[in-house]
């Protein structure tokens, strides 16, 4: 048995026949807080996906706790997401239901718990992030950075294993961001999880993370330890680590010359 | 010349060609929903509370408009009735034909077309919105299976309305043919709820009125919940996909039921 949760390996995926990654490997250790970092639209979401198993690779393979994901029935890859969970990039809290029972959901749909202790255990996941007073709301009451609390509430609901972070940063105020962050940390080490973060809040995310992965242009370009990659003179790093405008990382998507666009 | 037309026509073609194939595909996707639906049945009934609070949903708030509907859609019926039946000297026989005509036909029909606009656009809209909004990964990712959960409840919700509602038109619509034909125009009561009586079969009328109204409910439950679950999730998709809802629903709804009508009269 390895000490990888998750193995990706030579893992190539594109939407419509356009190639996002090309052959990228990762290894996720048991215990661990390990970072994916990349520009917008590298495939950082995606590469969640694959994860958990949503979309299928086009070449090589994920694999979770030595299960080749990709290859599980439906109801492997069920079994392998009861032990994950996961916070999408804009929260995906059910509409329909008030926060309270949107933290609840996991526990009703998946354990036999009586509802007695799933009400403690909701409040106390609430609590964690801050918004135990807020149980009674819809989700259209909350704010953004709100809304996405109680999602990381719900996606930590069951204790998992492995718990993936999409943005966990994205829209929280300087006081928030620090909770959160610290919050990241302590679950993963008082459940004994694994934890991916995909960020670009390049301070946050190295104060937390065991190990970094940078992704750009489908490849891995760099990878190492926090205090590797701030030390790391390579251009690219150097500039998404300092946040520099000019450098390898293009702003832009790929385009036609913008001169000749606009006089075309 | 020539040439041009050979490749304007085989152009046509392959339009038409895709088109067909692209129909095609969907009606399988959507028979692929259905049997799945079927299949992942299962919690809907066990955990019968998620299918109540769909029923709620769907055929509680289309109650208002069915009423209201089948009120005034009995007294129309009463009113051409009798101006038809009278001239034949056979006025009392306007309670029949009321009955008849909604046990058999508009009960079903009009409460399948109403509830498609009602009900339908809501279910399509809402799953559609889920789609958009990545409700529907977040519960995959838990590994809640999205059609036992969302789509299994509001199908069975939807089959098991339909027919109470259809019959509740039918029997409002009576209501309002009763107060135009005997307090308004003066019909006699007792010819009008005996001659009702004596011709409005069980077998014949009622129980094909209500089968009627359970493959209306599955078609156009049906069709919502894929209409909802292939939307595109962009905002124009799921209103795309809401009109759709609506005009397959209702095409459907009158197709079927000139199908099933020529099957209840041979048989
Ligand atoms: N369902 C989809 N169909 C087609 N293309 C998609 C789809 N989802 C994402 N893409 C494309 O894949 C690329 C990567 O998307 P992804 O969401 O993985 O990026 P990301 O790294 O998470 O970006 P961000 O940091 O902005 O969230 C984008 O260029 C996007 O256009
Ligand atoms: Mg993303």
């Amino acid at each position: 048995m390895t000490s990888n949760i998750v193995e990706i390996d030579n893992l190539s995926f594109g939407y419509n026949g356009r190639l996002l990654h090309k052959g990228i490997n990762m290894v996720f250790p048991k215990r661990k807080v390990v970072a994916i970092m990349g520009g917008s639209g590298s495939g950082k979401t995606t590469l969640l996906r694959l994860i958990g198993g949503q979309i299928k690779p086009t070449k090589g393979e994920v694999r979770v706790d030595g299960h080749v994901v990709h290859k599980q029935t439906r109801d492997g890859i069920y079994q392998l997401r009861r032990t994950m969970g996961m916070l999408f990039q804009h929260g995906a809290l059910f509409t329909d239901l008030s926060v309270f029972d949107n933290v609840a959901f996991p526990m009703r749909e998946l354990t036999d718990l009586p509802e007695s202790m799933i009400r403690d255990l909701v409040l106390l996941k609430l609590n964690a992030v801050g918004l135990r007073g807020a149980h009674k709301f819809m989700p259209a009451e909350l704010s953004g950075g709100m809304a996405r609390r109680v999602a990381l509430a719900r996606a930590v609901a069951l204790d998992p294993n492995i718990i993936m972070y999409d943005e966990p940063f994205a829209g929280l105020d300087p006081i928030s961001m620090g909770v959160i962050c610290g919050l990241i940390r302590s679950l993963n080490d008082a459940l004994g999880a694994t934890s991916i973060i995909v960020s670009h809040d390049v301070k946050e995310t190295f104060l937390i993370a065991d190990y970094v992965y940078f992704v750009a242009n489908g490849e891995v370009t760099a990878e190492g330890t926090p205090e590797d990659l701030m030390q790391s003179t390579l251009p690219f790093v150097h500039q998404f680590v300092h946040g520099e405008k000019d450098g390898p990382v293009p702003f832009h998507y790929a385009a036609p010359d913008y001169r000749a666009q606009l006089l075309g | 010349m020539i040439n041009l037309i050979i490749n304007k026509i085989s152009r046509l073609l392959s339009g038409i060609g895709h088109r067909m194939i692209a129909r095609i595909w969907r009606l399988g996707a959507g028979a692929r929903l259905f049997m799945l639906a079927i299949i992942y049945s299962g919690e809907s009934f066990k955990r019968f509370h998620l299918t109540l609070r769909e029923i709620y949903f769907t055929g509680v708030m289309s109650l208002l408009i069915i009423i209201v509907s089948a009120f005034f859609v009995g007294m129309v019926l009463a009113l051409q009735g009798y101006n038809t039946l009278q001239k034949y000297g056979s006025s009392e026989a306007i309670g029949v034909l009321v009955a008849l005509a909604l046990v058999r036909e508009l009960g079903p029909v009009v409460t399948a077309l109403l509830f498609a606009g009602r009900a339908g656009t809501a279910i399509t809209a809402e799953i559609g919105l889920m789609k958009t909004t990545e409700q529907l990964s977040a519960m995959e990712m838990m590994a809640v299976n999205p059609i036992a959960r969302v789509v299994a409840p509001r199908f069975w919700a939807g089959v098991i309305s339909m027919p109470i509602l259809a019959s509740l038109f039918s029997m409002v619509g009576v209501l309002g043919g009763y107060l135009v034909a005997v307090p308004l125009i003066g019909v006699d009561e007792g010819a009008f709820w005996s001659q009702m009586q004596a011709n409005v079969d069980v077998r014949a009328d009622i129980i094909n009125g209500v089968i009627k109204s359970v493959v209306f409910g599955v078609a156009c439950t049906m069709i919502a919940l894929f209409e909802g679950f292939d939307a595109p999730p962009t905002a124009e998709g799921v209103s795309h996909a809401t009109t759709r809802t609506v005009v397959i629903s209702s095409l459907t709804v009158l197709g079927l039921d000139f199908v099933l009508t020529s099957f209840m009269l041979v048989v």
